[in-house]
């Protein structure tokens, strides 16, 4: 039986181009690039070039990105530092986020406000997963550090209007951070036309590694470091430099970034095919999300009183693997706090399916899918 | 290809039924249910603890087979659990282990498994299914005696047994060990344990005395002619046959003989009244399908532990419930658990203990 992903929003295989630019940094320059021999300045070279690389698909100066281990490292390390070294500076306790943004954004808040003495506001979410930018004018005061709102959503593929927020901000002294680690793959990436003063980023998003991620600091934002030790990423993340995989994230990033466009010319046409023939042909169901400002290769639905834990099976015994928003592999099924944001009931919230396309998807594939997925979400409706 | 999904719970059991399915060739799904624990408690069902869950994991990617964990704990709790406080507030010895083969893996389970498209539904229990010439299928004993578990599988019907394969029924449990150190199966050795899983460790009666008030409401204790002998507790904490912890001043020992739920008496006798030479079980299952017409020779376990017993079976009722007439008397045989008749190594049927007579 041929097996399909459908979840390249979960991860991504790594582009055999970027392998390629990996291998020579586990093996002939392996080394540490803190060291003084040549050894060192090879694998310093090799670290200054991918930094430069990355700040040119960003548009920003290489000494403004900062390599870390992953996406949620980022966001822990744009949060923590940032909300600690504004309050040092100015006294302002307050964080605004919404409960739609990854965990690694809204349970480091949550942490920050029951342990560190900062104040969490949510804001609300629309029902498509947006937070409006009059939400934020209406949230945001005097005491307010830190904004986190997310470039695009991971569960529901909505992408928010991070300049406009980024803007309100600004105008009210207020640091701005947005999450960009599942938009990274298909949507700009220009820091100034983002706004933002925070850019997390995650490798393994576009066929880069697991293990990488990277953080744009702004020149002159306000950071604490919360991994201490030798001077590494300019004394804001210390560790010794994974070389290899920072060489692999610059050089997905760069591909990403280069085949841009071409990659959501072959996603799009096929993402509107699941959305519109899933929508026609599946009673009860309902697409989550915006309809129109949502991730290229990104559909994700909710199909009344259906198990979504269950129909995640049948695909997968059917060859097809995709996700649901509540990512259970324990059996112990609560829906997802996402869905529960946009204001579903669990009937509905339950039943949550997410296809995610990449670029090896080819259009027979996803015809095999949308014939088979009716029966098997009537089936996981049966068994429920 | 033949597809099998397999019930996994970490164990040594059903990781090793896992292994030799994919061994003889069989296109092998593992699936592990998850069960019902009180809230809070969910860490402690020995069904599926956070533990077994990843043990079964790891079984399964050594396998290189796929693994589903299945939510059952609404219908558990709804079938299972209330079956057993049911049975306590009506002053019976319930065995929730057979409802839960017969309404949880063998329905629930089952239908999912089919619902993945599989053929047969295996789990590492002891018990061998066999066809005979009509083109049904026969239950039989495992060949490993001490580990035989057909008791609890008497419950299924034909439509059950035809799905159902039991890998090890032809293994006895050390050579079911040795397979599972030669196949490197990372499984740890769990003692084995008559515990119930949604109990998480605790004695039922605590339990039950948090979900089924009623099952302890204090009493007269009585002998068979009505004499007062003293005060219990609560029906639910005497077994019967019970000696030790009844609290009573009497010249003799004195034994628990059986409850009555109306009147929340606990009835005691001497060690000679204990033995009762008949009982009656009722809602039987006949595992051929079709009720015997004449009484028949069997040998009869009272309980999953109790050795088989020599004994006359009476089908009553067109097969509804049977008489079973001991050809000498047993002791403890308790209301509630389930009597199960062997003719040979096969498993002719069985059903739930109603009552039982000198």
């Amino acid at each position: 039986m041929e097996h399909v992903y459908l979840d390249y929003a979960a991860t991504t295989p790594v582009d055999a181009r970027v392998l390629e630019a990996m291998l020579p940094f586990f093996t002939a320059s392996f080394g540490n690039p803190s060291s003084v021999h040549r050894y060192g300045q090879r694998a310093e070279a090799a670290l200054e070039a991918a930094r430069e690389s990355v700040a040119a698909c960003l548009r920003c100066r290489p000494e403004e990105v900062i390599f870390t281990s992953c996406g949620s490292e980022s966001d822990n390390l744009a949060l923590r530092g940032a909300a600690q070294a504004v309050f040092e500076q100015t006294g302002r306790r307050q964080i605004l986020t919404s409960r739609a943004e990854h965990h690694a954004v809204s349970k480091t808040a949550e942490q920050l406000a029951a342990h560190y003495g900062f104040q969490l506001t949510w804001l609300e979410v629309d029902t498509y997963g947006m937070v409006r930018p009059e939400t934020v004018e209406k949230a945001i005061g005097e005491q307010t550090a830190l904004v986190s709102v997310m470039l695009a959503n991971n569960e529901i593929g909505t992408l928010n209007p991070v300049r406009e927020i980024a803007d309100i901000c600004h105008r009210r002294g207020a640091l701005f951070h947005t999450d960009a680690v599942q938009g990274a793959a298909y949507l700009p990436l220009d820091v100034d036309g983002l706004g933002a003063d925070l850019v997390s980023l995650g490798g393994h998003k576009f066929y880069g590694p697991k293990g990488v991620g990277a953080l744009y600091v702004r020149k002159g934002t306000p950071l604490l470091p919360h991994l201490t030790g030798g001077g590494q990423e300019f004394g804001l993340r210390a560790g010794t430099s994974n070389v290899p995989y920072i060489v692999g994230f610059a050089e997905a990033l760069r591909l990403a970034v280069q085949e841009r466009q071409a990659r959501i010319q072959g996603l799009r046409p096929l993402r509107d095919r699941i959305i519109g023939r899933v929508l026609e042909e599946i009673p009860d169901s309902c697409l989550t999300g915006h309809p129109e400002q949502r991730l290229p290769n990104h559909a994700s639905f909710v199909f009344k009183d259906a198990d979504g834990n269950l129909l995640l099976q049948l695909l997968d015994a059917a060859g097809f693997a995709c996700s649901s928003g509540s990512a259970c592999k324990t059996g112990n099924p609560e829906p997802s706090e996402v869905l529960m944001a946009l204001g579903l009931s669990r009937d509905w919230a339950l039943g949550s399916l997410r296809v995610t396309l990449g670029k090896d998807i080819t259009p027979e594939q996803i015809d095999d899918f949308l014939e088979i997925l009716p029966s098997l979400v009537e089936k996981a409706r049966q068994l429920k | 290809m033949t597809k099998v999904v397999v019930a996994m719970s970490g164990g040594v059991d059903s990781s090793v039924a896992a292994a030799l399915l994919v061994e003889q060739g069989y296109d092998v799904t593992g699936m592990m249910l998850r069960l019902w624990s009180e809230p809070g408690k969910e860490d402690l069902n020995r069904c599926c603890t956070p533990d077994s869950m990843a043990m079964a994991r790891r079984v399964a990617a050594k396998l290189d087979i796929p693994f589903y964990v299945v939510d059952a704990k609404e219908t558990f709790r709804q079938t299972v659990v209330q079956y057993f406080l049911d049975g306590y507030a009506a002053g019976l010895t319930p065995n929730p282990c057979l409802v839960c083969n017969r309404q949880i893996r063998w329905t629930f389970l089952l239908e999912r498994a089919l619902a993945l498209g599989a053929d047969f539904l295996a789990t590492g229990h002891y018990a061998r299914v066999v066809p005979d010439e009509q083109g049904r299928v026969k239950l039989l004993r495992a060949v490993d005696e001490g580990k035989d578990q057909s008791y609890v599988l008497h419950v299924l019907t034909q439509e059950k047994l035809r799905r159902a394969l039991f890998p090890l029924g032809k293994y006895h449990k050390s050579e079911v060990r040795q397979k599972a150190e030669a196949m490197g199966l990372p499984v740890y050795k769990r003692p084995d344990s008559q515990d119930l899983c949604f109990l998480a460790g605790e004695d039922y009666r605590a339990f039950l005395r948090r979900h089924a008030p009623e099952t302890n409401l204090p009493g007269d204790i009585v002998n068979r002619k009505g004499e007062l002998q003293g005060r219990h507790s609560g029906l639910a904490n005497y077994t019967i046959g019970q000696r030790k912890g009844l609290g009573l001043r009497s010249p003799v020992p004195l034994y628990v003989l059986s409850k009555d739920a109306s009147t929340n008496t606990l009835i005691v006798g001497e060690i000679h009244e204990l033995g009762a030479g008949r009982l009656l079980a009722g809602e039987v299952n006949w595992i051929s399908g079709l009720a015997p017409t004449e009484a028949f020779r069997a040998k009869v376990k009272i309980r999953y532990t109790a050795q088989a017993a020599e004994a006359e079976v009476r089908p009553l009722d067109n097969g509804r419930q049977a008489e079973v007439r001991f050809d000498s008397p047993q002791r403890d045989i308790t209301a509630g658990q389930s009597a199960v008749f062997y003719v040979g190594e096969e498993v002719v049927g069985g059903g739930t203990i109603l009552s039982s007579f000198v």
